[in-house]
């Protein structure tokens, strides 16, 4: 066993290129245990990548990732008995039962406690008897987290667990996984679109944008760091100046609303420099920091442990 | 515990304010008694389906405002005996904060001022009667 304190999931300086295509660029990042650590980023940014590479299921064009301390090119069975990955898109061999799935899957790990399975399928309304290939998206869901919570890994690996989920089946989603880390030692690593439901859950989230980690903090942090102000005018607005942190801009016939990162107190006396009538600070929700922070247009500088890197 | 939360998906308040707002609004209607016990972390955490952190730092800043102790060991509950903990400056600061979005919305919607403070009256008293006929209980 390593240490409590050390790091689960560590990646340094990793890159990754598909031919001449590079998915992954110097990304770094650490996840301590026993944490909920939400991964974001829209499609095709590649986080799906990252998560093979740390698994051990690609190797690295640069750089390392090492899972439980051990490079996770030469993971041994039993490291990988200690981690359970619910890879995107659920899917399931669809002649077999729900139990057959579990016997099957059993028959692979040491430590498969059938309680949970069995617990995780009543959860989702699931019965043995039930045909795989026959289950609607969220039960076939909730056959996948079964098959993956029953051998008690350490390390959760959720790629878009909540794709194609309904509310309630998303519900119990969010209830297995903070049931999971009931025990302080269990760490949980997802990749999510639904800010809501990360918002609920996470500790730590990572944004990742282009193959590069624009931001790892907490939920909090990224919502306190991405600010929204709404200027109003007598007048005309004034054209929007040139701020540092300016993600996005929107003007109307008496207003000037602008999104910003990482402000200071110049970035506000650069507002107050517009002389508006008034300045209203407004908070965004999580999806609407999301956006702003990763949308197309406007001046980026990302921020990592809450420290702002140029 | 008649406590009754719910929380706003996608809001644009933290779910640890949501929290404490809401517990702040319990403690205000006397649904939780002076001196009564709170649930557990992990019990509210798991109820709402939250992060558990979030609710211990709702149930942190409460404690600092000393609307809430901790007794180590055996739980948090509503303190004995609510301090003031704002200066007087503070306390006056965080009223006309709240007034304001009430004013902007009264403005929006052509409402008089005597109106205004009809409806004011009006709610404050069904507040006091819903807080009275608590303590007959």
């Amino acid at each position: 066993m390593s240490q409590p304190s050390a790091p689960i999931i560590e990646i340094d300086h990793l890159t990754k290129y598909y031919g001449k295509r590079e998915i992954v660029s110097d990304l770094s990042l650490t996840v301590p245990r026993g944490c909920i650590y939400g991964f974001l980023g829209r499609n095709g940014m590649g986080k799906t990548t990252t998560i093979r590479v740390f698994l051990g299921l690609e190797d690295p064009t640069r750089g390392t990732a090492r899972v439980f301390g051990l490079d996770s090119r030469s993971l041994s069975p039993e490291a990988r008995a200690r981690i359970g990955y619910l890879p995107e898109g659920h899917h399931v061999y669809g002649w077999m039962t729900v139990r057959e799935c579990g016997q099957f899957q059993a028959s692979h790990f040491p430590a498969w406690d059938q309680d949970i399975f069995e617990t995780v399928l009543t959860h989702f309304r699931l019965t043995p008897k039930m045909k795989a290939g026959h289950l609607s998206r969220g039960q076939r869901a909730g056959l996948c987290l079964a098959l993956t919570l029953a051998p008690e890994p350490e390390l959760l690996v959720l790629d878009d667990p909540a794709l194609g989920l309904d509310p309630v089946a998303r519900r119990s989603l969010l209830q297995s996984m903070l049931y999971v880390t009931r025990q302080a030692d269990r760490t949980i690593f997802f990749s999510s679109h639904l800010l809501s439901d990360v918002e609920r859950v996470a500790d730590r989230i990572a944004v990742l944008d282009g193959g590069t980690l624009r931001a790892d903090c907490t939920v909090e942090a990224f919502r306190q760091q991405i600010r929204h102000f709404v200027l109003k005018f007598r007048g005309t607005p004034p054209a929007t100046p040139e701020i540092p942190g300016l993600l996005e801009s929107f003007r109307t016939d008496r207003e000037l609303a602008i999104t910003l990162v990482n402000v200071t107190p110049e970035t506000e006396s650069r507002l107050h420099a517009l002389q508006p009538e008034s300045i209203e600070p407004a908070e965004l929700t999580l999806e609407d920091a999301f956006i702003s922070y990763v949308g197309e247009r406007g001046e980026k500088s990302f921020f990592m442990n809450g420290k702002e890197v140029k | 515990m008649a406590l009754v939360f719910s929380l706003a998906a996608a809001s644009d308040t933290p779910i640890y304010r949501q929290i404490m707002r809401q517990i702040r609004r319990a403690v205000a209607l006397e649904q939780l008694q002076l001196g009564e016990q709170l649930p557990t972390v992990r019990a509210l955490a798991e109820s709402l389906v939250v992060n558990p952190n979030t609710v211990a730092r709702a149930y942190q800043e409460l404690i600092r405002d000393g609307l809430l102790e901790s007794r180590s060991g055996i739980g948090v509950f509503v303190a004995e005996k609510v301090r003031q903990v704002f200066s007087p400056a503070e306390r006056e600061r965080r009223l006309r904060q709240a007034i304001e979005p009430l004013l902007h919305e009264a403005l929006m919607l052509h409402f008089s001022l005597p109106e205004v403070r009809t409806a004011l009256e009006e709610q404050w008293q069904e507040l006091q009667s819903h807080v009275t006929t608590r303590r007959k209980k």
